[in-house]
């Protein structure tokens, strides 16, 4: 018994200092259409703790699937982009007016998915592209907001982020926003569900390896809206949260919720630096 | 519930026959996360072990650990160690503990605690999303599919 004690105590002590190989990610470059290089991989920034390198998932996906992103005629999510600029032009709602009505064309609309989620000063609240769509549809327009994780609002979200494609995401986390952003680092960090996992757990831990046939990237957001070939339509990034929590067998937040928006904060905070990508394409 | 001390020491004294399996919330941990008796008083199959440690609804095992004994099954994962010959180098007791709740022998492992009922974050109702109907959950595995795995580990004797 003696014996087994120590090769216990042993194996739990070199288990205690797991290496975590960051490995799995590939060394391919991305560039757009044969023209926007995109930075895929970068230092981490100064408020992430446990990384030192931030990498798009991109790089975790196989090489069929990553050509398809790197070209917009072979991309699936632009057949979205396409719709959401019909959606742009089209008057709705009681105001009788479109987003062109205010915005002039999608372009006006370049570096603005790089800084969201970011506080709304006059409505006192951090907003998601997500939640400023749907105030300028009821507020400005007298229309109905869209769905928060439906394909309406998913394309929308993909025309304005592709204005921003190949910029730094550049979220802010200090000042008014410090709180929300406090709140979201506390809910990446948390076991929830019967299988007491956290984002951290998978997406920090163990990014590189495999979790069944999945390839575990670092769950970055930089490429959201993500056009995914298992459903084959755009998917937002609160659809994304609420599936992974859902797999910890935990009781999922909802799409919009104030829980997810801080989520978002914190997740596209820990993307400061890599390239907007949307609409990206994954399996 | 209030039976569930008697029916631990049932367990020990009684023969398989008899034996009520010992709770979730009163499995006894040594030290370093070992569990002695079998939860379930029984002695385990080690086919059913295998079929359990590949069925997604149940173990999922190789979702995390490659096992060569099991290359049949699609798909091993690499967030655990491989399993090859770790019957060899640990005892029954300690993969009893391991498989009811590592997080007993390694602490913050990422690896589910497959006889835990309470105790959870926002527990939900399996894999639905919703939250959980009861307080305590049922545990993934039952105290024979337990003693089922750590049988087959056991024969997992050279890696
Ligand atoms: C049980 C493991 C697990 C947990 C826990 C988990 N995820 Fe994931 N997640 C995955 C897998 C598997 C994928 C698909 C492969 C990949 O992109 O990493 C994924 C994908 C993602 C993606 C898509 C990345 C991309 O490039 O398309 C995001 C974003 C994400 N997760 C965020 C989160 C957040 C936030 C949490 C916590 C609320 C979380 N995940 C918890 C397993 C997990
Ligand atoms: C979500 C991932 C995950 C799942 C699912 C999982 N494990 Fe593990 N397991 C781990 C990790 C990680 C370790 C290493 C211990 C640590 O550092 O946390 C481990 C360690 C072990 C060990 C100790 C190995 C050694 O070298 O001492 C055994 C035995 C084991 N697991 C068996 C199982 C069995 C049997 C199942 C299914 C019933 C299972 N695991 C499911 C992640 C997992």
């Amino acid at each position: 018994m003696k014996l087994k004690a120590m090769t216990a105590l042993c194996a739990t002590l070199a288990m205690a200092a797991p290496v975590v190989i960051a490995g799995g990610a590939d060394d391919d470059t991305m560039v757009i259409n044969g023209e926007i290089e995109m930075v895929t991989k970068t230092a981490a920034p100064e408020h992430m703790d446990n990384v030192s390198e931030i990498m798009s998932g991109w790089h975790f996906r196989s090489d069929e699937t990553q050509a398809l992103q790197l070209d917009d005629f072979d991309n699936p999510g632009m057949i979205f982009v396409d719709q959401a600029i019909d959606a742009w032009n089209t008057v709705e709602g009681s105001a009788e007016k479109a987003c062109a009505s205010c915005h002039e064309g999608p372009e006006s609309m370049e570096g603005v998915r790089a800084v969201y989620p970011k506080w709304n000063e006059s409505a006192g609240e951090v907003r998601t592209l997500a939640m400023q769509i749907n105030d300028c549809r009821t507020n400005q327009m007298g229309a109905e907001p869209y769905k928060y994780d439906s394909v309406p609002m998913a394309s929308m979200e993909a025309l304005i982020s592709v204005q921003s494609r190949g910029m730094p995401v550049n979220v802010a986390i200090d000042g008014p926003v410090a709180e929300t952003w406090e709140q979201g680092k506390e809910l990446y960090y948390t076991r929830t569900g019967q299988l007491e996992l956290s984002c951290a757990s998978c997406h920090e831990e163990n990014y590189g390896n495999y979790i069944r046939a999945d390839h575990l990237s670092q769950g970055q957001i930089n490429g959201f809206p993500v056009y995914r070939l298992k459903n084959a339509k755009l998917n937002t990034a609160h659809g994304r949260f609420k599936g992974c929590v859902r797999d910890t067998r935990a009781e999922t937040y909802s799409p919009g919720s104030p829980e997810f928006v801080a989520l978002e904060l914190y997740v596209a905070s820990r993307g400061n630096g890599l390239s907007v990508e949307a609409p990206s394409v994954r399996n | 519930m209030k039976l569930t001390g008697l029916t631990a020491v049932v367990a020990l004294c009684a023969g398989a026959a008899f034996a009520e399996p010992i709770a979730p919330g009163d499995v006894q941990y040594s030290e370093y996360g070992a569990v002695e008796a079998s939860l379930s008083g029984a002695a385990g199959d080690p086919e059913n072990g295998a079929a359990i440690m590949v069925n997604r609804g149940k173990g999922n095992c190789v979702a995390c650990h490659a096992v060569t004994a099991l290359s049949d099954a699609p798909f091993h994962g690499e967030v655990g160690p491989t399993l090859d010959g770790v019957g060899g180098y640990r005892s029954a007791e300690e993969l009893r503990g391991i498989v009811a709740n590592a997080k007993m022998t390694f602490e913050g492992s990422v690896m589910p605690a497959f006889y835990k009922t309470s105790g959870f974050i926002r527990p939900g109702d399996g894999y639905t999303g919703k939250a959980a109907k009861e307080e305590d959950l049922t545990p993934i595995l039952t105290a024979q599919e337990v003693e089922d795995v750590v049988a087959f580990l056991m024969t997992l004797q050279d890696g």
